[in-house]
């Protein structure tokens, strides 16, 4: 237990690096990521926005069942990846897709779960992304665990949890973060404050003076930050990410951001909020904020810029060509994933499927 | 061969400490394990043994608990977790059912998750509400589980070291009122694995088929029967799921009439399942439809009605004679 409740509080102020206007804030004690990391942020978050636009124009196209859209959130989702290493997890939710992407998981393999196809598509250990959590902050706790066994035989590793503050609500919030602080575990929870639980705002959600300051309760520090300053996330989380690295503990981070776009495709967001709040939001674009302080500080090019564009469609290109591929369900498939081995009920089970379906092709 | 004098108890917590000695990635956690060694002490010494990193007490939330073991199965740990009362291990429902069970199935087999959760479960201990649920159909109807439940100190000891080996979660149910019960025990000789069940005691005018709690009475009632000229053979199912339908239904086959007995209300529950299973098909062989003898479909009741409730030897011969020998 802290002897010092203060030092665990968040700023009065989410941290803010680059202003709405792209100018740099001046921030004391505080510097920017270098040029290559925002450099790379930029075409990552170029990436990330034309792979929310492919996804939800795939909706349209009956390629996807649906697609919950990280539109102005972009920020976000990269910096969550970039700063964390090789060795470390990311534990993303169904939102974070862009996340997901950017810490290298193939754009197909992650939109296998909203295609159909199956649960999820890609391989947890090969990019150390575990699976998108549909149940909300069920994966908290899994993260917790993951970074205790890490802990247990002297790994490095540190886990990423990603949630969004409806999410905050949930029981496994609560005590996911109690876990992670009592066994001190190298976690980093990362709140997308997005404002919005689909419908409900942040105020049905919580009376805390912010997320962050939850924090205080777990025995951990809780910070806040500017949620479409890429700069100011990348500074902030990695400052989390090197913490919990060197044996601090946990640390919960609170991004203040906007989901742009409704709930899902299925959600019709003019219920709930109007235009005028929106289009205040859409002005303090992550991206647009980010290219005007780059040109403005003479780092991004035209051709630079154009290059960020053509690996952005590349990707969706790519998600195109891989959504358009249809399945051919493999019966089996049903079976296979139960248990390491079938058991007996099992085998009589797809062995009856397997006749059905043989005589429904003799018909 | 090696026999000792053993309670379940004593069997179960030998049970981890050889695994925990076996294998560095077997952790064993939950309320109260560490310096208490368990409410019911099962957990008695290992934290001692092999320090808090390999037996320690979590924070009092079975969510986390369950969510918690995830996470470190996710990473190369055998987790093994007390729940310390069958009723207090709901809170952890969501973590078993959407995550421990499915796991493996969301990541295409990917992403197995070996995790034994123990939960000392049912009545006949005069405990107070919320300490005596049999629960065991929760679990036995969601596909991913492994559901064991023994009812003698050997298998408690053989099962429990084959569930922290499986790759696949396992819910084990310890009996409460078989904790205490001393039996001569060879724990080196090996017990029938996960997915068999064992005839326990041979007969041949009727089965009687049962698992954990629920066995010491089945033997009761056919010792009972046996000495007003009836064989009743009982059969041990041991592992409700995998289910071994090869070796009830064998018996039942043999012996042409069958009677389900267990403590949990009846109504959609594991023995109607095993009813409809050897009726499904052993029907040419039967004399007489499959009798359940069950719990009520009530709450737990308290403790000066349990007597009531829980299946008993009258009630089993009750049903045995109403297996319309009369036809026979």
């Amino acid at each position: 237990m802290t002897s010092d409740p203060d030092s665990l509080l968040p700023s009065d102020e989410p941290i803010r690096l680059i202003d709405h206007q792209g100018r740099p804030t001046g921030r004391a004690g505080t510097d920017l990521p270098d040029q290559d990391a925002l450099l790379k942020a930029y075409g990552a978050l170029v990436t990330a926005r034309r792979l929310n636009d492919q996804a939800n124009a795939l909706v349209r196209q009956g390629r996807l069942a649906v697609y919950p859209s990280s539109h102005g959130q972009e920020a976000c989702q990269i910096a969550a990846a970039h700063v964390l290493g090789d060795g470390d997890w990311l534990f993303p939710t169904y939102r974070d897709t862009a996340a997901a992407v950017a810490r290298g998981v193939d754009p197909v393999e992650v939109l296998v779960l909203l295609k159909g196809d199956w649960h999820s598509g890609y391989d947890p250990y090969q990019a150390r992304v575990a699976p998108q959590a549909t149940p909300l902050a069920t994966q908290l706790l899994h993260a917790v665990g993951v970074a205790h066994a890490a802990r247990l035989r002297g790994e490095p590793t540190v886990v990423m949890a990603l949630c969004g503050d409806g999410a905050t609500s949930e029981g496994d919030f609560h005590e996911a973060l109690n876990f992670a602080g009592v066994f001190r575990a190298p976690v980093v929870f990362f709140v997308q404050n997005n404002q919005y639980a689909i419908s409900v705002p942040l105020a049905r959600q919580t009376a805390a003076p912010s997320i962050a300051h939850k924090a205080v309760g777990y025995g951990m520090p809780g910070e806040r930050v500017d949620g479409n300053d890429v700069a100011a996330l990348l500074t902030v989380l990695g400052e989390a990410v090197a913490r919990a690295r060197s044996g601090e503990g946990p640390q919960l981070v609170e991004a203040h951001t906007y989901r742009v776009q409704p709930h899902t495709n299925a959600d019709d967001a003019s219920r709930y909020r109007g235009e005028d709040e929106v289009a205040a939001w859409i002005e303090r674009d992550p991206i647009t904020r980010l290219e005007t302080y780059l040109r403005g500080e003479g780092l991004l090019t035209d051709e630079r810029a154009a290059a960020c564009a053509a690996d952005a469609e590349e990707v969706a290109a790519h998600v195109r060509d891989g959504l358009n591929q249809d399945l051919v369900p493999r019966p089996d498939d049903l079976f296979d994933f139960v248990y390491a081995a079938r058991t007996p009920q099992l085998d009589e089970q797809a062995a009856r499927l397997a006749d059905e379906i043989a005589r429904e092709g003799e018909k | 061969m090696t026999l000792e004098k053993l309670t379940m108890a004593q069997a179960l917590n030998r049970a981890l400490r050889d695994a925990l000695a076996d294998d560095p990635s077997v952790l064993v956690f939950g309320e109260d394990v560490g310096a208490l060694g368990g409410v019911f002490r099962i957990t008695d010494g290992l934290t001692a043994e092999f320090g808090t990193d390999r037996c320690f007490d979590t924070p009092l939330a079975e969510s986390g608990i369950m969510g918690l073991a995830v996470g470190l199965a996710m990473n190369g740990m055998r987790p093994v977790v007390e729940m310390q009362f069958d009723a207090f291990a709901y809170p952890a429902f969501e973590q078993i059912v959407s995550h421990v069970a499915k796991f493996r199935n969301r990541t295409r087999g990917r992403v197995g998750l070996p995790i034994v959760i123990r939960v000392p479960y049912a009545g006949g201990i005069g405990g107070v509400e919320h300490h005596c649920d049999s629960s065991e159909s929760y679990y036995a109807h969601t596909p991913g589980l492994h559901v064991l439940a023994p009812a003698n100190a050997a298998d408690a000891y053989g099962l429990l070291r084959e569930a922290i080996a499986s790759p696949d979660p396992v819910v084990f149910l310890e009996p409460k009122k078989l904790y205490w019960s001393k039996e001569n025990v060879d724990l080196t000789r090996s017990v029938p694995g996960i997915g068999t069940a064992a005839v326990v005691r041979e007969g041949t005018d009727a089965t009687l088929i049962a698992y954990g709690p629920s066995v010491p009475t089945a033997l009761e009632a056919a010792e009972v029967a046996a000495g007003e000229g009836r064989s009743l053979q009982v059969v041990d199912v041991r592992s409700i799921v995998p289910f071994d339908d090869a070796t009830v239904c064998a018996a039942v086959r043999g012996t042409g009439r069958a009677v389900v007995v267990a403590e949990a209300a009846g109504f959609a529950s594991v023995a109607s399942e095993i009813a409809a299973r050897v009726t499904e098909r052993c029907f040419h062989y039967m004399a007489a439809p499959v009798r359940r003898v069950t719990g009520f479909d009530i709450p737990y009741p308290p403790p000066k009605f349990e007597h009531f409730h829980l299946p008993s030897v009258d009630r089993i011969l009750d049903a045995v004679d109403d297996l319309q020998w009369e036809d026979a």
